[in-house]
């Protein structure tokens, strides 16, 4: 029934991530936080960051969005966990470029694992800031900027 | 006799044709043909508005109302023309009531502006309703905080009705000015206008009717209603974007200071002192957008020709069709189920975010909008970020209503997996 590009928007781990959020849910403080806001189509999502020293060593977040951001969201958490804060920026660097398509080179020798999932979006520019709201939200949670971020 | 007069009536408006006459509907989207949903947002160009500006821009084009040349004068006389159609099209008194605008948004902006700080102080109120567009939001915001007076609204029921007992409670002494839409552009409630304004009236308010949404759908007559204001946009109403109107009541108009200042809207200017011109001029400043204004007076003509009470009449049935089939469509809700509605139907399908049904039915070649719809406190009112909107126009058919329904059967089935 799905075309081609629709089928690699909503792959079957996009289904699952958005049906079962993984680490959905606010970790007790202390912690790192901030929020996202999508007006375009009303995500909302927050996220939490418990930091070790330099090390992400917890990592969740909750709210309400599409399957896109929901499923950006949850494989972003799973994908954090364990790595520093300078591995984080170089992981958001290396996610944003595969999201919004930029030629923009560099940590190619990242293994993006289950985030290839995301590619898809590339093909549906109005799809593309659901993707990256949960992204753009983790790197002010780690700068504490305080500041609610929104896509626009 | 009346039951032969309605099928007449509906034989003489069939979707189906009149499709034909909108060129942008015959195109496939992703491979399949082009259902058209979104109409609340925008609604397509019949050939006959396109090629309307399109000639004037061939032939006619000059400014207006300045020059002696044959083509001024031209351009003047179908921009005042578009201006008297359009005056007898909703009921004006005259086309001096008629005050061209960029659309609604502008229109409002320009009564907050130029009436409102007249008219409103401090502890003054203007009463608005739950369902409101942003853009008879907003102005009144900006124009509380500028003269101290407090926005009231009047809530909506859980159907998406404004009851007119909560509406009257909300009137007294210090409502100034009532400010109310039509049609609500999230659920399609048609407000009950007529007996808002004479309520209104007996407070000694003033009101401004936001037919952004009525107008392409009912007849309307603003000396029926006997509204003060009344705003439409005329890219709703199968017009091109970026024209609109204002009617103002006559002696409102006349008492109305200036809103923007510039060109076409004075008699003399000197450094000392300006003379204003008379009303409608003495809103619209600058050049306008003529070209626009003579699409509109086309659009017009269409639905005219058409007639207005008909093609109502041709809509209803398929909004309820519509209504009937999405009802099949498992784990779907209806936001909003107004007791009189056109155009709009509002709905969520459990565990399907609206914005992924929007991708999913574009994929179907189904068009319809996903999101807040500018109307937030709707979505407040009932709990959710966003709908999914599926708004009808005059060329949209049961068959349009049976593909929609199908495609959102289907995307549910992709998120069943």
């Amino acid at each position: 029934m799905m075309d081609s590009d629709l089928a690699t928007l909503y792959q079957d781990i996009i289904i699952d991530h958005n049906k079962s959020p993984r680490n959905f849910g606010e970790l007790p403080p202390p912690r790192h936080e901030a929020d996202g806001y999508n007006p375009l189509c009303g995500d909302r999502l927050s996220v939490y960051l418990k930091l070790d020293g330099d090390r992400i060593s917890d990592v969740s977040f909750d709210g309400s969005g599409c399957a896109i951001s929901v499923a950006s969201a949850s494989l972003m958490t799973e994908a954090l966990k364990g790595r520093t804060v300078a591995e984080a920026g170089a992981l958001y660097n290396r996610m944003h470029a595969l999201l919004t398509g930029s030629e923009k080179t560099g940590g190619e020798d990242i293994d993006l694992g289950k985030l290839e999932a995301l590619a898809g979006v590339r093909a549906y520019p109005s799809r593309v800031k659901c993707a990256t709201l949960a992204w753009h939200t983790v790197q002010s949670a780690l700068s504490d900027e305080h500041k609610p971020v929104t896509t626009e | 006799m009346a039951v032969t007069e309605t099928e007449a009536t509906r034989s003489a408006i069939d979707p189906k044709r009149l499709r034909a006459d909108f060129p942008a509907l015959a195109q496939n989207v992703r491979g399949h043909p082009l259902i058209y949903l979104d109409n609340a947002a925008t609604t397509q160009k019949p050939e006959a508005v396109i090629s309307a500006e399109a000639d004037y821009y061939r032939h006619d084009n000059a400014n207006v109302h300045r020059g002696v040349h044959t083509l001024s004068e031209r351009s003047t006389k179908k921009y005042e023309r578009a201006r008297a159609r359009i005056a007898q099209f909703i009921g004006a008194g005259s086309p001096g009531e008629m005050v061209f605008t960029r659309g609604t948004t502008e229109a409002i902006n320009l009564v907050a502006g130029a009436w409102g700080p007249v008219h409103l102080g401090k502890d003054d109120e203007i009463l608005l309703t739950e369902l409101e567009h942003h853009s008879n939001i907003v102005p009144w915001q900006l124009l509380a905080e500028r003269t101290g007076a407090r926005i009231v609204v009047a809530p909506i029921d859980e159907r998406g009705n404004v009851p007119l007992d909560s509406f009257s409670e909300r009137l007294n002494k210090r409502t100034r000015l009532v400010a109310v839409a039509h049609v609500s552009n999230a659920l399609g409630t048609v407000n009950p206008v007529a007996e808002m304004v004479r309520r209104a009236h007996e407070a000694g308010a003033r009101v401004l009717v936001d037919g952004a949404q009525a107008v392409g759908h009912l007849p309307v007559d603003v000396r029926a209603l006997d509204c003060d204001f009344y705003t439409l946009s005329g890219h709703k109403m199968y017009a091109p974007m970026g024209i609109g109107a204002l009617y103002v009541r006559e002696d409102i108009a006349t008492d109305m200071p200036p809103w923007q200042g510039g060109g076409e809207m004075i008699r003399a200017v000197r450094f000392e002192e300006t003379l204003y011109a008379d009303p409608p001029a003495r809103f619209e400043a600058g050049t306008p957008n003529v070209g626009g204004a003579v699409g509109l007076a086309a659009a017009v003509d269409y639905l005219d020709a058409l007639g207005m009470a008909a093609l109502a009449a041709a809509e209803a049935p398929i909004l309820d069709y519509a209504l009937e089939r999405l009802h099949t469509v498992p784990g779907l809700h209806l936001v909003g189920e107004p007791d009189e509605r056109v155009g709009v139907i509002s709905f969520v399908i459990d565990g399907v975010h609206p914005h992924d049904l929007g991708t999913l039915l574009d994929h179907a070649g189904v068009a319809i909008r996903t999101g807040h719809h500018c109307a937030m406190p709707v979505m407040e009112h009932y709990g959710v970020p966003a709908t999914a909107r599926a708004s009808f126009g005059l060329y949209n058919t049961t068959a349009d209503a049976d593909r929609l329904t199908e495609a959102l059967i289907e995307a549910r089935e992709v998120f069943q997996r």
